[in-house]
């Protein structure tokens, strides 16, 4: 039996340009991250209207897992199967620094809600239905043998059957994210889930 | 894959106590740990908050680290230091060793006050303040300390974080990659949180009351708490026995809203029912619930949704240690462990203090007495945080 | 107070504190539910319309079981203030 992982599809937000596995679908050269993630949405006719209550960490990992995932070929996982798994390096500061403005006149409730790294995944989580085990972790830098390893543990203790995984940071201007969502299946185009295409993909 | 993983040490500092043996004292003599703020400099001077009665100057004295460290780092160190006395593990230096923790703050505590100097002129402030802002920088600073050789991790998700934590050690036990791992989280309170829960409105004005019909909210809290996990290796080698086994352990996603829990407490019961799968037990076979309890109107109904829809119609004795320790975020899920491993080791339970009506959804309640000589076997611990992210931890007896 | 007046700027200042993007002015009807149906906003949306009371209008909303009430719709939300205009700092 083989205990193979592929990545079915692949996003890549980086330098105001989005990659699908591994093809330049959209960019804004020049633009600043906010009007670069509205017109990323706006582009790919994103009708999500939660969207824009979202802080900068939250859009990026939504349009990037708009872009991966496909509702009608998730309907065959149970919620309890589909899993997540995310990490960056700068956690929540973008909107903590925001969020933190506002308290010394009243503080935001809807800024401090983002003033976790987690809650990207709660993000994609409600929109897609996935209530697997979903984990966060906070590293110096991206780490493609650690999410590898992490995530092929999961898919061979049965407690997911298909998973997003990736690196979501944003600090300011300086964004990247990289998601895959990984299946069993191997699929009609994708390759292995390897942490060396992982590194691939990461350099894109 | 079928290796047990074993809790050979435990180390807490909390509100009620500056580690496990005054813990313990107040959980048997009923003594809350919140009350007025303090050594917290915040405008809302009126919420009851759970600080760790000691400043930052006798934290450094306490650990030996700088003066500048974030609160977060020393309650850390504290926390993780006893666990690691505690476990005495011989010949730790010649072993695969890792160091798993976990908090949301961070140096929050420093950055803020940092701030304030800074805002009202950039000229100012001392950058040294900042520069163990961020998560990894408390874990960091630890495992130095602790001697920690092969792998260390940072965990942020919410008030889940430590069970997450705990659990991730185990796994990297399970997989033969490490052979002791000390696992946990801290948090310190800050005015960045103490705002933000404000501005939810989930803080009660007085003590919490968890589980109870007239709960009002939530009391922020501060502390560490840490477990030292071994492979039944290692557990062969020490010189005492070892607490108990983790026996257990789910995470699961709500996926209903970013700060609030679904009305049916569906990722609670996920996270529940997957951890009694792992650990091969049922309902019936739980001597305790320690809850995550939080004394907010929807945390407990969800989570009491959730305990009904699993264990009916017959609960084990239930409470939450929050009404003692406040709600220590990125703290509680280590905090609360040790609390669920002591028990088991002592024959205890804990009361749900300040708790005096049912919820009338609820066919249970909470005990409402300290317990000594409970047959505890199997005690479950729940850590349900922001983001959806719900943990549970089984810890069973040998 | 002109209540008019108040309810054309409230459902500007609406839109800007809960980031309505896809939202005119001119798309909130003053009778409209705000919750549930109508705009669809949630309890995080609340919590941001009491600090919109308390920032733009001085009034102070403690009580958060009070919210469904008052913020049942911009016309509500108009009567509120007109009432306790001056009460609160």
């Amino acid at each position: 039996m083989s205990n193979a992982l592929y990545i079915k599809a692949s996003c890549v937000i980086s330098r105001e340009t989005v990659y699908t596995n591994d093809v330049a679908v959209y960019g804004l050269p020049g633009a600043a991250l906010p009007n670069f993630l509205q017109g990323a949405y706006q582009f790919f006719g994103c009708n999500y209207p939660k969207f824009h209550k979202m802080d900068n960490l939250g859009k990026l990992g939504f349009l990037a897992s708009e872009l991966v995932l496909k509702p009608s070929e998730m309907e065959r996982y149970a919620p309890a199967d589909r899993g997540i798994v995310l990490a960056n390096a700068n956690a929540s500061l973008d909107t903590d620094l925001k969020y933190y403005e506002t308290v010394h006149a009243m503080a935001s409730p809807a800024l401090f809600v983002y003033t976790l790294p987690n809650i990207v995944i709660g993000e994609i989580s409600i929109r897609n239905q996935f209530k697997g085990e979903n984990a966060f972790f906070v590293f110096n830098g991206f780490d493609a043998t650690f999410m590898h390893r992490y995530v092929t543990n999961l898919f061979a203790s049965n407690l997911v059957q298909v998973c997003v995984c990736g690196w979501i940071d944003v600090l300011d201007d300086q964004y990247k994210a990289v998601l895959l969502l990984i299946e069993k299946e191997k699929p009609h185009t994708g390759e292995l889930f390897t942490p060396e295409n992982f590194n691939k993909i990461y350099q894109l | 894959m079928s290796t047990k993983v074993f809790v050979a040490g435990v180390g807490v500092i909390s509100s009620i106590g500056n580690k496990v043996a005054e813990n313990l004292h107040a959980l048997e003599h009923s003594k809350p740990g919140m009350g007025e703020m303090s050594l917290l400099q915040s405008v809302h001077k009126t919420l009851p908050v759970a600080e760790v009665k000691r400043s930052n100057a006798e934290l450094v004295a306490a650990t030996g680290l700088p003066a500048h460290t974030t609160r977060t780092a020393l309650l850390s160190s504290i926390a993780a230091r006893e666990a690691f006395d505690d476990a005495a593990i011989p010949g730790f230096d010649r072993l695969r060793t890792g160091f798993i923790s976990a908090n949301t703050v961070g140096g929050m505590d420093k950055s803020e006050d940092f701030f304030v100097t800074f805002h009202a002129n950039a000229a100012t402030g001392r950058l040294r303040d900042v520069v163990n802002h961020e998560c990894g920088s408390a874990t960091e600073i630890v495992a130095d300390q602790l001697g920690i050789r092969n792998y260390i991790s940072t965990i942020s998700t919410a008030c889940s974080s430590s069970a997450n934590a705990i659990f991730f050690g185990a796994r990297l036990i399970k997989y033969g990659q490490l052979d002791v791992v000390i696992a946990g989280g801290a948090d310190a309170l800050a005015k960045f949180t103490l705002n933000g829960f404000n501005s939810l409105m989930i803080l009660d004005q007085e003590f919490c009351k968890p589980f109870d019909e007239n709960r009002k909210g939530l009391n922020l809290g501060e502390g560490a708490g840490y477990v030292v996990l071994v492979s039944e290796k290692v557990a062969a080698t020490l010189n005492k026995p070892v607490y108990c086994s983790l026996s257990g352990y789910c995470n699961a996603n709500d996926a209903y809203h970013q700060t609030a829990s679904s009305p049916d407490g569906t990722g609670s019961f996920l996270a529940m029912k997957g951890a009694l799968e792992q650990s091969g037990l049922t309902a019936a076979d739980i001597s305790y619930i320690n809850l995550h309890g939080t004394g907010t109107q929807n945390n407990d109904i969800a989570e009491g949704a959730a305990i009904k829809q699993l264990f009916a119609p017959h609960y084990p004795k239930m409470s939450s240690t929050k009404s003692f320790t406040g709600h220590t975020l990125g703290g509680c899920g280590g905090i609360e462990a040790v609390f669920s491993v002591l028990s088991i080791k002592h024959g205890i339970t804990y009361p749900n203090l300040r708790f005096h009506t049912q919820m009338k959804e609820l066919p249970f309640a909470p005990e409402t007495s300290f317990s000594k000589n409970v047959p505890v076997q199997h005690v479950l611990s729940n850590s349900f945080g922001f983001g959806g992210n719900c943990s549970s931890l089984i810890f069973s007896t040998l | 107070m002109d209540k008019e007046q108040l309810m054309a700027d409230l459902k500007k200042q609406i839109i800007t504190q809960l980031n309505l993007k896809d939202l005119k002015p001119e798309d909130i009807g003053n009778d409209q539910p705000l919750f549930v149906e109508g705009l669809g906003l949630d309890s995080i949306d609340a919590l941001e319309l009491i600090v919109l009371l308390q920032q733009e209008y001085k009034i102070k909303l403690s009580n958060a079981d009070e919210g469904p009430k008052v913020f049942q719709s911009v016309k509500t939300m108009a009567e509120y203030i007109i009432a306790h205009q001056g009460q609160n700092a």
